[in-house]
């Protein structure tokens, strides 16, 4: 026979599920190897290994300067962005992580997340939402490279007559996130780009209807047809590494003055513009280098 | 909630209030039925002189009840408890509320992690959003005109669990799940007894502030569907509300709108804050989708466990209060009341 407290231990112990002892973490079986920022370093090495032969045969792409990026440890990378659907985003990202073998995250304009099927493709690639909050994870708690492109969709839009004369660079977003970050800025100058998908003209109300940023009418549409939505013209790429800008202002802080970050972000544009023309200086043919 | 506090001795009394009876066996915890608003809240309080309320019964699920039952519960109902908390000569030292993520939406411009004090990018459309902001306010608002109170606000992701039905759980326990075609967001996770010991760490701890609760990591919808053998059901991504209309309402899928803007763009919260105060949860965002797969494995096996329990008054009475049962209750003191789960 048990008494009315025995029975309610009992209860207890057969029916009361809590507390459970203090056992570790249970962190369950993924089917995947998809990251916390969507990137999959599956689904990008089987971009890498179909891109491969566009980078060296079709691009050709050469590099000066890589060793200027470290081995480890963030640092954000900004380049000039230019032809009408960018090919510098991913030949930037296949050479550093072929010569370095070190994860590259594109950081691009949020429209992109918002296209079916584009959106999460380029997730899986390696390609993130630009939102200063990314950027500060990415590199300062993860110590990852990040690539943006500060002219924004300035820079693909601008038609070819404005080819190479680099845009306003934001509102000089990228030094403040550096700075916050403590992670040096390495600029990256890159030729060839403007040639393999010049914009002619853009047609604005399309655009307003579609609700893209741009739409351009490229040379290669004219040369190739429907094709030349996705057909490159193979222009030699040739890539410098500039000097990795460094900030001597304590890192974490909410805000830093403005006038700074301007001037940082105006010097490492004209730095970067400079560079550009020097290097069109030294080239002999679009095609050959 | 109330099992894992009558483990504590320090607890006196727990006073437990809700629309239904509990579901569970209960050795010291009292229980009163309400109204879905709470309207007698204030009396009790004046009645018990409780010190902490856990405000459990915001409706986070739109599938559940109607709009108007949604801003009655969430918003009349926080009004009332707010209200008899901050009544004149009130007892209540504390007040522990449980959010969702909801608050933070779901948009293409989101960050990647939400960090507590990240706005929303996206004007809140839905009416379950909109009640939460609203109470939010209410609690912010409350938070300032009773500085000497802890107000600690939860808001908790995605729950899954053993026993939790949400819209997502409906989903993944059939054959057929939805997602709109192009898009497979990546979501978190927080388990159904991460949920409850959250709780009870804020509560006992008497942590004030507003904090993200989930799990570890983050997961795409279509491996989470992967995890649950469930087949994606592609919604096109244009036109989405009518054309996935007539499968909810033949009750093959659940889509809420905020359900619809999750599965496109998904959400992530920055957990930094809770941790900070020596809470992790124990399951990871995967973890929490294995916990509720085994589960529903089991059910599907051996089918729902019949009710061990079931609340009756006069067998509660009896236990509580008779001579014959000899138990070691202390006297009351500081009692305690909370909502139900």
């Amino acid at each position: 026979m048990t008494t009315p407290k025995e029975t309610v231990e009992h209860q207890r112990a057969a029916l009361v599920p809590l507390p459970r002892g203090e056992d570790a973490t249970r962190s369950g079986h993924r089917l995947s190897d998809v990251d916390e920022w969507g990137r999959s370093e599956h689904t990008r090495a089987l971009a890498r290994k179909v891109f491969a032969p566009i980078y060296d045969n079709w691009f050709r792409v050469e590099w000066e300067g890589l060793e200027k990026i470290p081995r480890k440890g963030g640092a954000l990378l900004v380049a000039n962005h230019a032809g009408a659907i960018p090919s510098d985003a991913p030949v930037i990202m296949h050479g550093i992580e072929v010569e370095l073998k070190r994860p590259v995250y594109g950081m691009a304009d949020f429209f992109f997340k918002s296209v079916p099927w584009f959106g999460t493709a380029w997730a899986r690639v390696g390609g993130l939402p630009a939102h200063p909050d990314n950027a500060l994870r990415l590199l300062r708690d993860q110590g990852q490279l990040a690539l943006v492109f500060p002219e924004g969709t300035k820079g693909p839009s601008k038609t070819y007559a404005d080819r190479y004369r680099l845009r306003r660079f934001g509102r000089g977003g990228f030094v403040e996130i550096a700075m916050r970050a403590g992670v040096p800025v390495i600029p990256i100058a890159v030729v060839g780009a403007e040639e393999s998908m010049p914009t002619l003209f853009r047609i604005p109300s399309l655009a307003r209807i579609l609700g893209v940023p741009y739409v351009p009418v490229t040379a290669n549409m004219l040369a190739f047809g429907p094709l030349g939505v996705v057909m490159y013209f193979p222009s030699k790429f040739k890539l410098r590494v500039l000097d990795p800008v460094t900030f001597d202002v304590p890192p974490g802080q909410e805000r830093y003055s403005k006038s700074r970050v301007m001037e940082e972000a105006e010097r490492i544009r004209i730095n970067l513009q400079e560079t550009i023309y020097a290097m069109l200086r030294e080239r002999r043919s679009v095609w050959f280098g | 909630m109330a099992q894992a506090l009558e483990s504590d001795p320090d607890v006196d009394m727990i006073l437990g209030m809700g629309t239904r009876e509990p579901t569970v066996p209960l050795e010291r915890a009292e229980f009163v039925t309400a109204d879905q608003t709470y309207s007698i809240l204030s009396r009790i309080v004046r009645a018990t002189q409780v010190d902490t309320i856990v405000h459990t019964f915001l409706v986070v699920d739109s599938t559940r009840v109607s709009g108007r039952a949604l801003h009655e519960i969430n918003v009349i109902g926080t009004m009332n408890l707010l209200a008899a908390a901050g009544q004149a000569g009130s007892p209540v030292r504390q007040v522990v509320v449980k959010s969702s993520t909801l608050v933070y939406g779901s948009a293409s411009t989101d960050p990647a992690w939400f960090r507590e004090e990240t706005p929303r990018t996206s004007p809140a459309r839905t009416r379950v959003e909109r009640s939460l902001l609203e109470v939010e306010g209410f609690v912010r608002d409350f938070a300032e005109d009773n500085p000497a109170t802890v107000v600690s606000v939860l808001r908790f992701a995605n729950v899954l669990g053993t026993d939790i039905v949400t819209p997502i759980s409906t989903n993944l326990s059939r054959p057929l799940c939805p997602a709109i075609a192009g898009y497979d967001p990546l979501l978190q996770f927080v388990e159904e007894d991460d949920v409850v010991r959250c709780l009870e760490h804020v509560t006992r701890h008497r942590v004030p502030g507003l904090y993200n609760v989930a799990g570890a990591g983050k997961l795409p919808w279509s491996e989470v569907a992967r995890i649950c053998g469930c087949r994606l059901l592609p919604i096109p991504p244009v036109a989405t509300r009518p054309a996935a209309a007539p499968l909810v309402r033949m009750g093959l899928i659940e889509l809420p709108p905020e359900l619809e803007s999750l599965l496109r763009y998904g959400r992530g919260v920055d957990t930094t804050r809770i941790g900070k105060t020596g809470f992790t949860c124990r399951y990871t965002s995967a973890g929490a989708v294995d916990s509720f797969i085994g589960a529903l494995r089991l059910r599907r096996s051996v089918g729902h466990a019949p009710p061990s329990y079931t609340y009756s008054q006069d067998i509660e009475q009896f236990f509580r209060h008779s001579p014959a049962v000899v138990h070691n209750v202390p006297d009351s003191e500081a009692p305690f009341l909370r909502g139900p789960s």
